[in-house]
């Protein structure tokens, strides 16, 4: 059920916060077993959660968010529940603070469900790295939801939470959200602030939500985004509500679809369902043209370079002295340190911490991580350019649907070519978002459209989607799982 | 080893001196930056390098940075920018330090040590590590986090000093620019200057420097010299017995001052340094730069040439007086009191610096203005030059106003003839044979008279009153 709904609900005493929260618990209930979105569910801070929710909305002095029930992907701090990013290197971690966008969710007295399976420390497309367990996509239980955000679009999607916050390195949000049938929005960066989002790669990562249409998107993003003195990179830009900027019509908008996104290795599916959405967009009155990116070709190495590099230091505190996992009998620091890490992280987290610790070196710096970020600089660079003569770029989220979870190669360089659409608006620190555009013929896999922006472009991005979602019938997923 | 061979090699020397600054707070988070709490007292989560913790980046660490780069007579870069520095160790939480490598905020400058320009080659901010404690009875080390986070400089030099004295020299006027641009109080004690020495010895002549050996974490002036003095001593006589000097980081043996290897060359680390994202490149503008060089005050160089071409001090009495910042200002403030600056560095070098040495105090215990007053009365006569000394320390003493002091201890000149001529009469009634030596004609006798009576008077007469009664009696 939308935000605006539950709230009017809430407002008009339909439903106590404590009745919703119930409600939405006993989903979690008979459904996760089967969906996997959950690694920890807050059977514990529920009752109390909600009962401070319905004091403020008895005293009249709710927030948009107050009493609504939403859910945390697990890289996100939280001070009363674990969190531990689905690694074994975290497991039973329990911050003694909370993320700002946590914190930011609980002064508006949300109500939180608990915590969302993710690919170890965000690392995948997948949800199947999870040390704990793998998600499956609701529309298909044989399927992947997608990844990293995969516990949040799955549970967004299968109703076991009202809205989820994920987070977007390369587009861990926007295609899970794709995957899943729902809308992901990946905020400028510096919109929204990093502090207690345990860090992948600190020049990517963005915090973002996932709900179950743009507005809804849009409640979640006007509560968390804003400047924060814990986290430098924020920005005092894009203050704006984006809430209150929705609802205007696409007609004199100059949009883009990106010619190097809707070739041959896209199946023929997602490029109608895009197209079709370009068509509606074209009738609603925005002029729509092809537009040629070629630098983004270089997007997936480059990112793959930096978000590695950065990862291999930002990971490097898990060294089992201060929390995590520890190494049981280790005879020295060195030990400790080097078993600790070698039980405690999955092989993908330690390929990315290789590759990244590799293009670091001396020796090599210059070869990759310094070429790779003057790649990033020539992605943004062009971006810039076509944003002088468009408002906004269409293309797919990803080249395909959800993939069975049985079909996914072992080969991770195949893996990572398919995160050509959403790497390139990362690189740039662009907004961008996912948005449901269609379905397959066979099975009703939901297929996503990607609107990105110029920075701090958010409403912009958010009200094409909206525009799009008031008039494109979003299905939820099949019966026989719901 | 023989002297001859000392003579044949040059010792050259590099220094690498780190400073920690004077901020109220941590430079990448809002914790106290002070010395002497409780184990991990002053902590968060981000100088615990918690997961998810960021980077604040501290504007007065900055600050204090740029005084300390223009004190040095540096450039202050135009743009600046942090880097990660990796390397796993148990006292480095996020296991990277957040330092500069690619564009330091203070580059080139230097400092003239005995007429030799020492230069450095840039000063670049960065944070402290925690600390180990280890406890070899439970076999255990602990972390001490408080340090951690801590705002500190690295002030890097070119390799161009040839002793050990002229490098603890260096550091000493180092120390004091530090202290008198108000960046860092100077304690090598507790650890707030701590020196990396870079050192090599090269045969005299040669045009290539040898190869070099870095001596790590000195922390007085004289582990530093006497760590440069015997790694010198150790290469030269390596390279003497045919051998050659390795590449390597040494630390320093406390017990014999000799170093002992730390790692070597092959085993050096891969810092794999790459910008830090969570903290924004800064840009430092002129004016930025212009206002905390207007804030800097007079550093020591000018000081120095002030109190010896206009004071017309010696340079030892000089350096003496510059040597704690808070002595000197001292005698400024009563120079600029109207003090006369020779007697008032007479009194501050004697009196004040036997008082602050003996009790270790960090200030004077004296307004400027009491020491005036009281030179002020001993040159217009109304004490005696040796009450004005004695006013000085029992003020320092006793905390007392100079006036009550002087009061106290009946200090003030009297010109009362009747009990100045009891005085000396009784004085010369005492010894009356000295009296017949001085009339048989042995004038130095005169001087024991005068002593007699000034232990009696304590001051209370002028002296040149006292002389003239004396010579009155006695010559009647």
């Amino acid at each position: 059920m939308l935000l605006t709904k539950l709230r009017k609900m809430l407002d008009a005493r339909e439903v106590s916060a404590a009745e919703l929260a119930g409600e939405y618990a006993g989903k979690i209930e008979k459904l996760d077993d089967g969906v996997g979105a959950f690694l920890y569910v807050n059977r514990e801070g529920l009752a109390a959660a909600a009962a401070r929710a319905q004091a403020r909305i008895d005293a009249g002095e709710q927030g948009p968010l107050t009493g609504i029930p939403v859910a945390l992907k697990d890289n996100l701090c939280t001070r009363d529940m674990p969190t531990t990013c689905a690694s074994k290197i975290l497991e039973g971690y329990r911050p003694p603070y909370d993320a700002t966008v946590v914190g930011r969710l609980r002064a508006q007295d949300a109500v939180f469900l608990g915590k969302l399976n993710m690919d170890e420390f965000a690392m995948g497309a997948t949800t199947q790295n999870s040390y704990y367990k793998p998600t499956q996509n609701p529309f298909d239980l044989t399927r992947a939801p997608g990844g990293s955000s995969g516990g949040a679009a799955a549970a967004v999607s299968a109703g076991m939470c009202a809205a989820a916050l994920g987070s977007d390195t390369g587009g861990s949000v926007r295609q899970p959200a794709s995957f899943c049938g729902v809308t992901g929005h990946r905020p400028t960066y510096g919109l929204v602030s990093r502090y207690g989002c345990i860090a992948f790669a600190s020049s990517l990562d963005q915090v973002g939500p996932l709900g179950l249409s743009a507005s809804d998107c849009a409640l979640m993003l006007d509560a968390i985004s804003g400047p924060d003195p814990h986290d430098q990179t924020t920005s005092v830009h894009g203050r704006e509500p984006c809430a209150a900027r929705l609802g205007r019509s696409p007609k004199g908008l100059r949009l883009g679809l990106i010619r190097e996104l809707l070739g041959g290795e896209v199946d023929a599916e997602v490029r109608d369902a895009v197209y079709a959405a370009a068509k509606w967009y074209e009738r609603a009155g925005a002029t729509v043209t092809e537009v040629s990116l070629p630098m983004l070709r270089h997007a997936v190495p480059a990112y793959y370079l930096i978000s590695s590099a950065e990862a291999s230091a930002n990971l490097s505190r898990f060294d089992g002295v201060r929390y995590g996992h520890r190494a049981a009998d280790a005879k020295s620091y060195g030990e400790l340190v080097a078993r600790s890490r070698a039980e405690g992280f999955g092989r993908e987290v330690k390929r990315r911490i290789l590759l990244g610790a590799y293009a670091l070196s001396s020796g090599y710096y210059d070869a990759y991580y310094k070429r790779a970020v003057h790649l990033a600089g020539v992605v943004r660079a062009q971006y810039d350019e076509v944003f002088r003569e468009f408002d906004a770029l269409l293309s797919p989220v990803a080249p395909t649907v959800a993939f069975e979870t049985g079909k996914i190669p072992d080969d991770p360089a195949q893996v990572y070519v398919a995160d050509i659409c959403t790497v390139s608006a990362a690189l740039a620190g662009l907004p961008s978002i996912s948005t449901p555009c269609g379905y397959t013929k066979d099975g009703g896999l939901p297929v996503g459209l990607m609107i990105t922006g110029r920075r701090w472009a958010d409403p912009l991005v958010l009200s094409l989607a909206d525009a799009h979602e008031r008039e494109f019938k979003r299905k939820d997923p099949p019966g026989y799982i719901m | 080893m023989s002297t001859a061979a000392q003579t044949r090699y040059i010792t050259v020397i590099g220094l690498e001196i780190h400073a920690e600054l004077l901020t109220q707070t941590k430079v990448f988070c809002g914790c106290p930056n002070t010395f002497g709490s409780a184990e991990n007292e002053n902590v968060c989560p981000t100088c615990l390098g918690l997961p998810g913790a960021l980077p604040v980046l501290n504007r007065s660490a900055v600050e204090q940075t740029v005084k300390a780069g223009l004190a040095l007579g540096c450039e202050i870069a135009r743009w600046t920018r942090w880097d990660r520095k990796n390397y796993f160790y148990a006292d480095s939480p996020k296991a990277y330090q957040i330092s500069q490598l690619y564009a330091p905020l203070c580059l080139g400058g230097g400092l003239e040590v005995g007429g030799r320009l020492i230069r450095l080659n840039h000063i670049h901010l960065e944070e402290d590590a925690g600390k180990l404690i280890h406890d070899g009875a439970r076999n255990v080390t602990r972390v001490d986090f408080n340090r951690c986070g801590v705002p500190l400089i690295e002030i890097v030099t070119e390799p161009d000093m040839r002793s050990a004295d002229e490098a603890a020299a260096f550091i000493e006027q180092v120390r004091m620019a530090l202290v008198y641009a108000g960046v860092c109080d100077g304690k090598m004690e507790q650890g707030s200057l701590r020196v990396d020495a870079n050192v090599s010895v090269m045969p005299e002549g040669a045009a290539e420097l040898g190869t070099r050996a870095e001596v790590k974490n000195l922390n007085s002036f004289r582990h530093v010299a006497l760590a440069i003095e015997h790694e010198a001593e150790r290469q030269i006589r390596l390279i003497e017995g045919g051998d050659r000097v390795v590449q390597e980081t040494r630390r320093f043996l406390e017990g014999t001052g000799e170093t002992a290897p730390l790692r070597s060359k092959e085993d050096a680390h891969d810092y794999r340094y790459f910008p830090d994202p969570d903290v924004l490149p800064l840009e430092l503008d002129a004016e930025f730069v212009g206002r905390l060089r207007a804030s800097l005050g007079e550093l020591p160089g000018a000081r120095r040439e002030r109190y010896i071409g206009q004071y017309g001090m010696s340079a030892a009495d000089a350096e003496t007086l510059l040597a704690r910042k808070f002595v000197s200002d001292f005698y400024d403030e009563a120079v600029a009191l109207g003090a006369d600056p020779r007697e008032a560095g007479n009194m501050v070098r004697g009196e004040i610096l036997r008082h602050v040495g003996e009790t270790g105090a960090e200030r004077v215990g004296m307004d400027a203005g009491d020491l005036v007053k009281l030179l002020g009365m001993a040159a217009a006569g109304e004490i005696s030059a040796n009450n004005a000394k004695r006013a000085v320390a029992l003020t320092l003493g006793e905390g007392k106003s100079a006036e009550a002091i002087v009061e106290a201890h009946n200090m003030r000149i009297r010109e009362d003839p009747d009990a100045l001529a009891a005085t000396v009469r009784s004085v010369l009634a005492e010894r009356p044979d000295a009296v017949r030596s001085y009339k048989d004609g042995e004038t130095k006798v005169f001087g024991f008279f005068m002593g007699q009576c000034n232990k009696i008077l304590k001051g209370s007469a002028h002296p040149k009153s006292v002389e003239a009664e004396l010579r009155k009696q006695l010559d009647s």
